[in-house]
């Protein structure tokens, strides 16, 4: 038996076959002369023929496909034998180019093409890249970098996955998720917590596994066996039993004792909403809005905004939603806002500072949130991501007050934030703990960097600490506007949106650090409700004081599992 | 050189379906034919096998645009593309 150990992001155990996805394609070098004994003749053949053979494959796929994906999957399969494509391939190999750079080189100029079009045009530029690998993949005789065809349920294994391919993941057919690299926080972990698979991430030598091979996955351990036994199969079945018991939110977020936490969802658009609605959330802790924004070369319209924000709002009359701002930049870029040439992207200019070099967009954003709220019956506040600095929460709040929002509110994702957090909340409402990114930045560690995923853990104690300083910054500012007698003395509202919200363990230390709600992928919130439930504050409270006070994320938290039986019960 | 000119009748223009429709019908032809917009001059004119092309020509509904061929005795075969090109395919 051979045995794997990562960081696992997603509880469940399967049992099930692996399929490995192939490596992704590297680049032609540039400049690649075409090889002294083939003609070009020859080379051009051979490009014709690779053409030919994905234009086939993929004609076969869209026989299988229905509706949307057919069509797309038609039209794509006509690109692979494309004459202006090939053509200009040709060319490029008639002046002594290979045939994997000329084809490299063709789509980059045909999808740079389909980019300067715009709109409808600028998004088939994806497909002609992806045409583009294929070729070249075929001419390599490697397979396509894609998600495996299976007939049967596989665990998916790969080095890492990227947001695409979560486009083309069937959650019907893939029952598990592992990768080589990744960190808690990447992309694929938060696949794996919205699609509810059971996933391992940062598992070395993970991609060696045999094609085909039976693995036992512990997405709660973070471990993957090979050759399961009889126990492995029961481990399975059982958590098969429990999966259906841990999938029903009651819609009241609270303690052993009483004390409410409302449990709210993190959100994508309106389907998201819809679903989390369905799913009895207490409203919407994180309202990304890039899905607005992103695929567009240029800035959405006044209508087209008002509309996708009412489409949530409508999902949630009478609850809270909380809209965070465009969140460009870094991992997100969007061309009419961020410059892709910054030297440290996740250091630069992303989420609100994009409004110091491109003015308008956040205050129109603000515009098009404050009609759809009027428009809806929803109680929306809305917050900025990225700030650092009491002086930017304040600009952030005035230009709230422009655009008629009452309840303006700041992310903390930057260590700065979290140590004034009494100024900060001086001049905004309330404060929302992106545990994602204020992870990557206490740690200096990129969230998406497998290397570095011990060190993104948000149960490192210096991160507990952070969310511990903006409580009591919280404390702090009510306590001063209290003797000033300008304000009541409750604290202003301190939430935490980030995938910490979604650890059933974490999620208790965070109710004894003194948080007022967590938001998560919906699918997480009828575990993390099961395990809150089992705890008092007070012993929330004693648990978060042990980590905080631990020496390492590890010893953070086996103190705190080891202290709530609930976890092993429910297969946590 | 023969030339015919047609409507764009699809609602969307010539993209997506519309474009690969007429492409793959260009295509199975077995000579070239090109595809300008009308007014414009024959050096300007693409491929009409390409959808690619035709999707970088950017012709929207109701445009007219004018097929060619070097091959004289195509008459019947750019009629039947005249007549794609002027049937609305998302109806």
């Amino acid at each position: 038996m051979q045995s794997y150990v990562g960081v696992g992001v997603t509880p469940g155990r399967v049992v099930g076959p692996v399929r490995i996805m192939p490596p992704a394609l590297s680049a032609p070098p540039a400049g690649e002369k075409l090889d002294s004994s083939t003609s070009a003749e020859a080379a051009a053949a051979k490009l014709k023929e690779a053409g030919a053979s994905v234009k086939a494959t993929l004609l076969e796929r869209a026989g299988r496909a229905t509706g949307d994906s057919k069509a797309v999957l038609d039209a794509t399969a006509l690109m692979a034998t494309d004459p202006m494509l090939i053509k200009a391939a040709i060319k490029l190999i008639n002046t002594g180019l290979s045939a994997e750079r000329a084809i490299w080189d063709a789509g980059d100029t045909v999808a740079a093409m389909l980019i300067s079009l715009g709109g409808y045009m600028a998004e088939r530029s994806h497909d002609v890249l992806d045409v583009r690998s294929r070729i070249v993949a075929a001419l390599r005789g490697v397979p396509a970098p894609e998600i495996p065809d299976s007939p049967v349920p596989f665990i998916l294994v790969a080095h890492d996955l990227a947001p695409a391919d979560t486009a083309t993941l069937d959650p019907a057919k893939v029952i598990a998720l592992v990768t080589a690299g990744g960190g808690p926080q990447s992309h694929t972990a938060i696949i794996a917590r919205s699609l509810g698979l059971p996933a391992v991430v940062a598992a070395r030598g993970v991609t060696e596994l045999t094609d085909g091979e039976f693995v036992f996955v512990d997405g709660a351990a973070g471990s993957i066996s090979t050759h399961p036994g009889q126990n492995d199969v029961a481990a399975a079945q059982k958590w098969t039993e429990q999966a259906t018991l841990l999938s029903v939110f009651d819609g009241s977020g609270q303690l052993a004792d009483g004390t409410a936490l409302a449990l709210l969802a993190n959100v994508g658009g309106a389907k998201d909403a819809q679903a989390a609605a369905a799913a009895n959330a207490q409203g919407v802790g994180l309202l990304r809005t890039e899905f607005c924004f992103l695929g567009h070369d240029t800035e959405p319209g006044h209508d087209e905004q008002v509309a996708a924000y009412k489409g949530v709002f409508d999902a949630f009359p009478g609850a809270k939603v909380v809209v965070r701002t465009l969140d460009a930049g870094a991992d997100k870029p969007l061309p009419f806002l961020t410059d892709s040439t910054e030297p440290n992207p996740a250091l630069g200019v992303r989420g609100y500072r994009t409004d110091s070099t491109t003015p308008g967009v956040l205050a129109r954003q603000l515009a098009a949130i404050a009609d759809a709220a009027k428009q809806s019956a929803a109680v929306v506040w809305v917050m900025a991501p990225m700030i650092s600095t009491p002086a930017e929460a304040a600009d952030f709040a005035a230009m709230c007050a422009t655009a008629g929002l009452q309840t303006p509110g700041v992310m903390v994702e930057v260590p700065s934030a979290a140590l004034t957090a009494r100024h900060l909340l001086d001049r905004v409402e309330f404060a929302s703990l992106g545990t994602n990114d204020l992870t990557q930045y206490a740690m200096a560690a990129d969230r998406q960097l497998g290397p570095l995923a011990a060190l993104n853990d948000p149960w490192q104690p210096a991160v507990l600490a952070l969310v511990q300083a903006t409580v009591n910054g919280a404390i702090a500012q009510a306590k001063h506007s209290a003797a000033l007698a300008t304000e009541d003395s409750a604290p202003k509202p301190v939430g935490v949106c980030g995938e910490a919200a979604a650890d059933p363990a974490l999620a208790v230390v965070l109710a004894g650090l003194g948080v007022s709600s967590l938001s998560m992928t919906a699918r997480a919130i009828p575990a993390v409700s099961a395990v809150l439930r089992t705890v008092t504050l007070a012993q929330a409270r004693q648990l978060a004081e042990q980590a905080v006070a631990a020496a390492s994320a590890a010893e953070a938290r086996e103190l705190v599992r080891a202290a709530l039986p609930a976890l092993a019960e429910l297969g946590l | 050189m023969i030339e015919r000119t047609a409507t764009i009748a699809s609602t969307v223009g010539l993209h997506a379906r519309p474009a690969s429709i007429f492409a793959e019908a260009a295509g199975d032809l077995g000579f070239e034919v090109t595809i300008s917009r009308a007014g414009e001059a024959a050096e300007d004119a693409v491929d009409a096998d390409s959808m690619l092309a035709l999707m970088s020509l950017g012709v929207e509904h109701g445009e007219v645009v004018v097929l060619r061929t070097e091959n004289d005795s195509a008459g019947d075969s750019l009629e039947t593309l005249v007549r794609i090109l002027e049937t609305n395919h998302d109806a």
